[in-house]
């Protein structure tokens, strides 16, 4: 049962949010329309079904493989005590502030036939060519896979884990009381129950994989986002690039819809609970020291070797990569990404709550639509913000000039164009966290709230917001990070002169000479645990 | 509260100040490549130099900008760019004696739509241990089946190997190219993947006994203290000296349609095409000098005169898009 409250103010601004952030999409689909298909065409006819065969693999690969890693580590880490587990709880995060194209990066140079692990081998065994061994082939699909899910798990483990503290407490207590053994509770109780945000969490992962393009190029792998540069900037075909993207999102609503409809009906809410719930379980012997093992596997992988090889190349490249203006560009990339976690966050409250309280058809719609942008490639989504933008800048240059002036690019050459595409593109994220957070507020709160004579905004203000605390800190944390990794839409919408760590990284990685960047690249890393320190610390304190 | 935000919003927003002696740049080209020459010429005339480096979409976004376009100039790494600038209307025709007096004809549009800059070879480098220098190499032998798993290349759709492939349509047509790229395709090494470097270290490390690449990229590695052994483990080859020469790619510029200040645009593009910036694309980045008689480094120098395909530019440049679609039907990438 939900409460009636007075809807048209709240459904019209849910409404106009979800279409601004779905324009530039618009837009660029109403390009695929324009033009010919023959470029498509040829692409069906040869490529195209390798691409999107690599790209369902890709996503189902990571999805799978992210859930593999994140479930049980957030279990372990939110339920048992085990060795190490207070410094786990909040390292397995610091992957989420390594970009992918940096892993890709390091790993290649440490597994490629060229580099130091196979030509130890190779002086080991006394093996001369290729020939003479298998060793893992780390620029595939399946390398792919695993480097993209080693700095993409932290998403699902971030909000899984958030949603084990929420949940409902006393049914794990009561699994326990019937014999439950940990294992059998975790996978009886705790999944279940946390079906939604683990939904949300490998939504996420995929949509972010499915649009990634660094890490598959740099394995030279196809995908749908290679075919869709392709298209634009080898056949200049925008129209076919548009149409492909068409594709994507049809694979993203798809996946959408069916998990919507597996999941229909279903809803469970929060009871408050003052018990530590990590020492639920206490692990001893075998099981403790295994629990700590694989928390420490995963954190190396995906995180200490990585940072420790920058660390080393920092060192011997001193010289050349030092560079002052490093301060500078960290301020940049830190003011974006507050600004746009900041506007994230505010956008997906106000649909969340629209979404809770609508009595309207297609309450989910205006949140649905807002959230595509995470599924574009960034150059694409880039593009697709230039085209409204431009647009809106040459309408206002005519409408003012009778009267001399002429503001010239006002949105598309200026920061709004950056930061708009980034709230475009990360909306997904603030409203992935956000959401399973608001659902877990039982609606019994808001009509006590209602029948207290309060309305719907100072219900989510007095109610709600205090109770979102967690998934505001998770949403700001996530968008926040993804902000400072994020290259391909801020290389491409820059004002002049403009350099963030990551464009700053990236000029030296396209030439293949990290080596060169690998103190900025150290530097995107560290101002992302700046946040992450303080979320950490603020979640501890609520739960504490 | 809300003024303070508004205050905030608006100075975060607001584009630096330019000056009035600017000229702004879209570049392709990685800043450090091209600054110290951008450095020079502001030390020389006082104009100062604003740039955008990104790797794909600068020509839509000028493109969709438009008539308010803030670019005056820009500089792309390869031909095609330079083309795809013209066809779509987006450049102006640059008419200017220093210009003309600098750069040869064959490297420049009849009309001044675009200029080259710098000119590089698409080389085959061999190893020095298990091939030697093949001096009467052609990019057809290198679909011989003798070569079978010993070839190295990046991706097939690079500018740099799609420009290749266009010449090779031009000079014999389409069926011809389709069946050399299948050829190429089964001699392959691996799939295609990383860049020119990647394919000489490959070479190196006994991968691969040949590989495709561009010329300067040998001169760069050998001033690379880590990467000197790849280069020094490699001959750099100038193929089909015995016919029509090795592939030529160039690097240049345009000036934007719209550009709104065309005459410091101008003097930029007149300072790079002389004597002192060729040199320094000569010297700092191992390229070839579109200006003749300026010096080339001491180690490009080294490599030898050769022959250059002399087929123009935009002759090659009609065949690209049939090029990409030769390469997806073979699924040279895949």
């Amino acid at each position: 049962m939900h409460v009636k409250f007075s809807l048209s103010r709240w459904q019209l601004t849910a409404w106009l949010i979800g279409l601004l952030l779905v324009t530039p999409l618009g837009f660029l689909l109403f390009e695929s329309l324009q033009g010919d298909s023959d470029v498509f065409q040829h692409l069906f006819d040869t490529v195209l079904w390798d691409y999107t065969r690599n790209t369902l693999i890709l996503i189902a690969g990571v999805g799978l493989l992210s859930c593999i890693i994140a479930l049980p580590l957030a279990w372990l880490t939110a339920y048992c005590d085990f060795p190490g587990r207070k410094q786990f709880e909040w390292a397995l995060m610091l992957p989420l502030a390594m970009p992918t194209y940096l892993i890709a990066y390091v790993y290649t140079d440490l597994l490629d036939y060229a580099g130091p692990v196979q030509i130890a081998l190779r002086d080991w065994f006394g093996w001369q060519s290729p020939d003479d061994y298998w060793f893992f082939d780390i620029r595939t699909l399946t390398g792919a896979i695993f480097m993209i899910a080693l700095v993409l798990y932290p998403y699902l483990y971030l909000i899984f884990k958030t949603a084990l503290r929420e949940q409902s407490f006393k049914l794990v207590q009561a699994s326990q009381l019937m014999g439950l053994s940990p294992l059998q509770s975790f996978l009886r109780v705790s999944l279940p129950l946390g079906r939604g945000a683990i939904v949300a969490g490998v939504t996420l992962i995929s949509m972010e994989a499915m649009a990634d393009f660094a890490t598959v190029n740099y394995f030279a792998v196809s995908t749908l986002t290679t075919a869709v540069y392709d298209t634009w900037l080898g056949y200049y075909s925008l129209t076919a690039a548009a149409k492909i993207s068409g594709i994507m999102l049809l694979i993203l609503f798809l996946t959408i819809m069916v998990e919507r409809f597996s999941r229909r009906n279903q809803a469970v809410y929060e009871r408050q609970s003052s018990v530590n719930s990590a020492t639920l379980y206490r692990l001893k012997g075998g099981a403790a020291w295994a629990a700590s093992f694989a928390c420490t596997v995963v954190l190396v992988l995906a995180f200490i070797l990585p940072v420790g090889v920058l660390v080393k190349y920092a060192i011997v490249y001193a010289d050349e990569a030092w560079n002052g203006a490093f301060f500078n560009y960290a301020w940049q990339s830190f003011k974006v990404a507050v600004v746009v976690s900041i506007a994230t966050i505010l956008l997906s409250l106000l649909v969340l709550f629209y979404q809770r309280i609508a009595k309207q058809a297609y309450p989910l719609l205006p949140g649905r639509l807002a959230s595509t942008g995470y599924a574009l490639p960034g150059t694409v989504l880039a593009i697709a913000v230039l085209l409204p933008l431009t647009q809106l800048d040459d309408a206002l240059n005519n409408w003012l000039e009778p009267f001399g002036l002429s503001p010239g690019l006002l949105l598309s050459g200026t920061l709004f164009a950056m930061i708009f595409a980034y709230v475009v593109r990360f909306y997904a994220i603030a409203h992935g966290a956000l959401e399973s957070s608001f659902l877990r507020i039982s609606p019994s709160l808001d009509m006590a709230s209602q029948s207290m004579g309060k309305g719907p905004l100072q219900t989510l203000w007095r109610v709600h917001l205090p109770l979102l605390k967690r998934g505001i800190l998770t949403a700001g944390l996530l968008v926040f990070i993804e902000c400072m990794k994020e290259l391909p839409a801020a290389l491409l919408l820059r004002p002049f002169n403009f350099e963030t760590l990551a464009t700053h990284v990236f000029q030296y990685v396209s030439d293949e000479q990290l080596e060169l960047a690998s103190i900025s690249a150290l530097f995107i890393v560290l101002v992302g645990l700046i946040p992450l320190y303080f979320v950490n610390r603020s979640m501890e304190q609520n739960h504490s | 509260m809300k003024k303070t935000a508004f205050v905030l919003l608006s100075a975060f927003l607001t584009a630096p100040a330019f000056a009035a002696d600017v000229v702004n740049i879209y570049s392709f080209r990685q800043p450090f490549l091209i600054q110290p020459i951008l450095d020079d010429f502001t030390k020389q005339t006082g104009i100062k130099t604003n740039v955008v480096f990104a790797k794909k979409g600068l020509i839509e976004r000028v493109k969709r900008e438009g008539k308010h376009s803030k670019a005056d100039l820009v500089l792309t790494s390869n031909f095609s760019a330079l083309i795809q600038l013209e066809d779509l209307g987006l450049t102006q025709s640059i008419n200017s004696d220093v210009v003309n007096a600098n750069v040869p004809s064959t490297f420049r549009d009849a009309d001044g739509q675009w200029i080259a800059l710098t000119k590089r070879v698409r080389n085959v480098y061999s190893s020095k241990e298990r091939v030697g220098a093949l001096a009467e190499l052609t990019y057809e032998d290198l679909a011989d089946p003798k070569y079978k798993g010993k070839i190295c290349t990046r991706s097939g759709k690079h500018p740099y190997n799609l420009g290749l492939v266009a010449s090779m349509v031009a000079h014999h047509g389409e069926a011809k190219t389709k069946q050399w790229l299948e050829g190429v395709k089964a001699n392959l090494a691996r799939k295609p993947q990383g860049n020119d470097r990647a394919q000489v270290k490959a070479v190196k490390e006994g991968l691969c006994d040949l590989a495709l690449g561009n010329s300067y990229y040998f001169g760069k590695m050998m001033q690379d203290e880590q990467q000197k052994s790849w280069a020094e483990a490699v001959y750099i080859n100038f193929p089909n000296q015995t016919n029509r020469g090795s592939h030529i790619n160039v690097s240049g510029v345009v000036m934007t349609r719209y550009a709104k200040n065309p005459e410091n645009a101008l003097k930029l593009i007149e300072y790079m095409t002389d004597n002192k910036a060729q040199n320094m694309y000569a010297s700092v980045n191992m390229e070839y000098p579109v200006k003749q008689g300026v010096a080339l480094s001491e180690m490009v120098a080294s490599w030898g005169e050769f022959k250059e395909d002399s087929l123009p530019l935009d002759e090659i440049s009609k065949y690209r898009p049939v090029a990409l679609k030769l390469i997806d039907e073979v699924k040279f990438d895949l």
